[in-house]
């Protein structure tokens, strides 16, 4: 009563041990992510604020090598163009303010003061004075261009509103490019007048050209419609809109990096000319050394990134050997509780089986040889009424104590802690001796026996008589298991560890998966009217005490394994 | 079996009783005692042919008693009565010089077989 409700608490306490299962998993999975994380960002941090570093120090390297004096000779040709543009408004007005010209609309005045301004400054093509209501009143130039109204145009508006006016660059009808220059004079009696200057735009296109500095480079001026006001080597046609977009409005000088249609990067400089619609364009192609600068930032990405992917695999890699290993050693260490919880079961179920065993012994000793009495008695006696019922009843008795004797007996065997004999085996030769018992049943029964032995199979130190005992027990098993013309076969081979290990397979009907988990416990049986269920509880404690394990792989309907692995001498006896 | 001298030696007094009676049934006069101390003071007093001695006994054990017996008699062979099948296996090195051994429950008839041949063994031995 007592075994069974051992049984049935270990049966019951599986599905516990299922969850834990579970649980067990799910640490492992946590455990798994945690590890990555860590090491990732302990790995990729570092790379990434290197990269970062380097990335700045590369800007500051740029600003160093390229913008900076970039930047200075933007400022300086801005300041020079403005000072140009200036000193162009401020020749008009000296003509306009001596007086010299008298009447504004004085033909010959106006040719003068052309003379003399060109004389001093340069670049004026024609010079034309319009009163306030538009009408040029006087011309001097290659043009006819004396009696044109201007009102309404926005130029004169604008002029007339701020006082000064400077243009974007066009062809008009001479067929050359240049632009204008208009002040607004106010007359003293009132009333003012409007002094308009034409100037080449070679002189614009000589302050572009002046901050070029290599063939790759190129410098230009546009308008802030984008339209370029200057030829240039790269980026459009003259009076058409250039390549480059146009830059946001800055008061100062500017240095920025782009990149072109062909996603290349290149270094713009540009700076607002004041007072005018001009924007003085820079465009500057990376030299060699910035090249290399520029290499060596693709390279520190490149890098980067096949950093990050390579520590993203390695450590994915790592973490999940790492935990696989910790996950298999746990397993084995459970099945190795596991295995020590099983053999101290055995151990104290024998020692029960033993001590019951004894008791009972003597007893039954006592009985036999009173019943063994009884039938002298009734034998040596006269005939009598019943004697006959007395004599079977009494062997009746007898055979009933020859049962409980086999069962005492193994009790006694599967407990009893018998010196071990050592000697040399073959265990070929001792697998036949115990087949020589069983082969009679195996002949009449048609069920063949086949051995398949290792070439080199060493002879071991163990026991043989319980080694007999072993084999007799799972062979007795498989042929009892096989059916008429089944097949058992017996494998002998050498393991790697230097054991030897003996596999007795069938093809009997098999064990089904319940019965396997008890097949090892004394006193579980499924030959119910003549088993003791003994049979392999001993030879498990056996091959146990002899340094080997036994082992059972079954599968229903397809046969039954035993194997059994023997140390190559039996050691801590 | 006229004339053959056997001593029962076994704890149980019920048993060794019965077996006696039993042997007496099939002729042959055993005595009993039911422990090792008695079974050698009865060994030195008288010789005996066979002797039957149980393995497990409390006080003096059977091998003890069989020691003391192969010294002070070598002569007088000795059956030992197991009360499991140790030597089952055959390994007559354990029998420490016991002439043969017989498992518990005792089959009379394989122990009578048994005694004939001790006392046939013990025949032998006392011729020079």
């Amino acid at each position: 009563m007592e075994l069974k409700l051992f049984v049935e608490n270990n049966g019951g306490a599986k599905p516990d041990e299922k969850d834990d299962h579970l649980t067990g998993q799910d640490s492992y999975r946590r455990i798994w992510r945690t590890t990555v994380l860590i090491t990732l960002m302990v790995a990729i941090a570092p790379l990434v604020i290197m990269t970062a570093i380097n990335y700045f120090q590369y800007q500051k390297a740029l600003t160093a090598e390229m913008s900076h004096p970039t930047s200075l000779i933007l400022s300086r040709s801005k300041r020079s163009l403005e000072f140009f543009l200036a000193e162009r408004i401020s020749a008009l007005r000296l003509v306009v303010k001596d007086g010299s010209l008298g009447n504004l609309c004085d033909q010959d005045k106006l040719a003068l003061g052309l003379r003399n301004i060109n004389a001093s400054f340069g670049g004026f093509i024609d010079l034309g004075s319009i009163d306030q209501d538009g009408f040029q009143c006087a011309y001097v130039g290659p043009y006819p261009l004396i009696g044109k109204s201007y009102k309404g145009q926005d130029w004169f508006q604008e002029v007339t509103l701020r006082g000064e006016y400077v243009s974007d660059v066009f062809m008009g009808y001479r067929d050359a490019p240049h632009f204008v220059i208009a002040v607004r004079h106010d007359n003293p009696d009132g009333g003012f007048h409007v002094i308009r200057a034409t100037v080449g735009a070679e002189l614009l296109s000589h302050h572009a050209t002046s901050l070029d500095l290599k063939p790759s480079s190129d410098a230009f001026i546009i308008n802030r419609d984008g339209i370029l006001q200057t030829p240039s080597r790269f980026n459009g046609t003259f009076l058409e809109l250039s390549q480059i977009p146009v830059p946001p409005y800055r008061a100062e000088s500017q240095v920025i990096e782009q990149l072109d249609s062909r996603n290349k990067p290149y270094i713009l400089g540009y700076a607002y000319v004041e007072r005018s619609p001009f924007i003085l364009m820079m465009i500057k192609r990376p030299d060699d050394m910035m090249a290399s600068w520029l290499t060596l930032r693709g390279d520190l990405i490149g890098f980067l990134i096949a950093s990050v992917v390579l520590i993203v695999i390695v450590v994915l890699w790592s973490a999940t050997s790492m935990i696989n290993r910790i996950r298999h050693a746990d397993l084995r260490r459970a099945e190795f509780i596991h295995n020590i919880e099983y053999t101290s079961k055995m151990a104290s179920i024998g020692r029960l089986a033993a001590g019951v065993a004894h008791e009972i012994n003597n007893p039954l000793a006592i009985i036999n040889e009173k019943a063994g009495l009884m039938k002298d008695l009734v034998s040596l006696s006269e005939d009598f009424p019943k004697k006959e019922r007395f004599l079977k009843n009494i062997q009746s008795i007898t055979k009933s104590v020859e049962r409980c004797s086999t069962i005492t007996h193994r009790l006694l065997g599967f407990a009893k802690r018998m010196d071990v004999k050592l000697e040399t085996i073959d265990l070929r030769e001792l697998l036949q001796e115990v087949l020589s018992f069983l082969c009679k049943e195996a002949e009449y029964r048609n069920i063949h026996i086949e051995f398949h032995v290792d070439e080199e199979i060493p002879s071991i130190e163990s026991d043989r008589g319980q080694l007999q005992q072993v084999f007799l027990n799972i062979i007795n098993n498989a042929v009892a298991a096989v059916l008429q013309g089944g097949h058992i076969d017996i494998w002998i081979e050498k393991t790697r560890d230097d054991r030897v290990r003996i596999r007795i397979q069938d093809d009997g009907p098999g064990i089904s998966k319940e019965n396997l988990k008890k097949i090892f416990e004394p006193f579980f049986t499924t030959k119910k009217d003549y088993g003791t269920g003994l049979g392999l509880s001993i030879t498990y404690g056996i091959v146990q005490k002899l340094g080997g394990t036994i082992d059972v792989q079954s599968e229903e309907g397809k046969g039954t394994s035993f194997i059994v692995t023997l140390p190559l001498t039996v050691s801590n006896l | 079996m006229d004339g053959m001298r056997v001593l029962l030696v076994d704890d149980e007094e019920e048993l060794v009783e019965t077996i006696a009676e039993r042997l007496e049934l099939r002729g042959i006069v055993a005595e009993t005692v039911t422990n090792g101390e008695e079974a050698l003071q009865r060994v030195l007093e008288k010789p005996f042919d066979v002797v039957l001695l149980d393995v497990k006994m409390p006080g003096l054990g059977g091998m003890e008693v069989l020691k003391l017996i192969r010294m002070q008699r070598p002569n007088t062979q000795v059956i030992l009565i197991t009360g499991h099948a140790s030597v089952e296996n055959g390994d007559r090195r354990l029998l420490e010089g016991a002439f043969d051994f017989i498992v518990k429950p005792v089959d009379i008839e394989v122990l009578v077989d048994k005694m004939k041949e001790a006392t046939q063994r013990r025949k032998e031995s006392d011729k020079p």
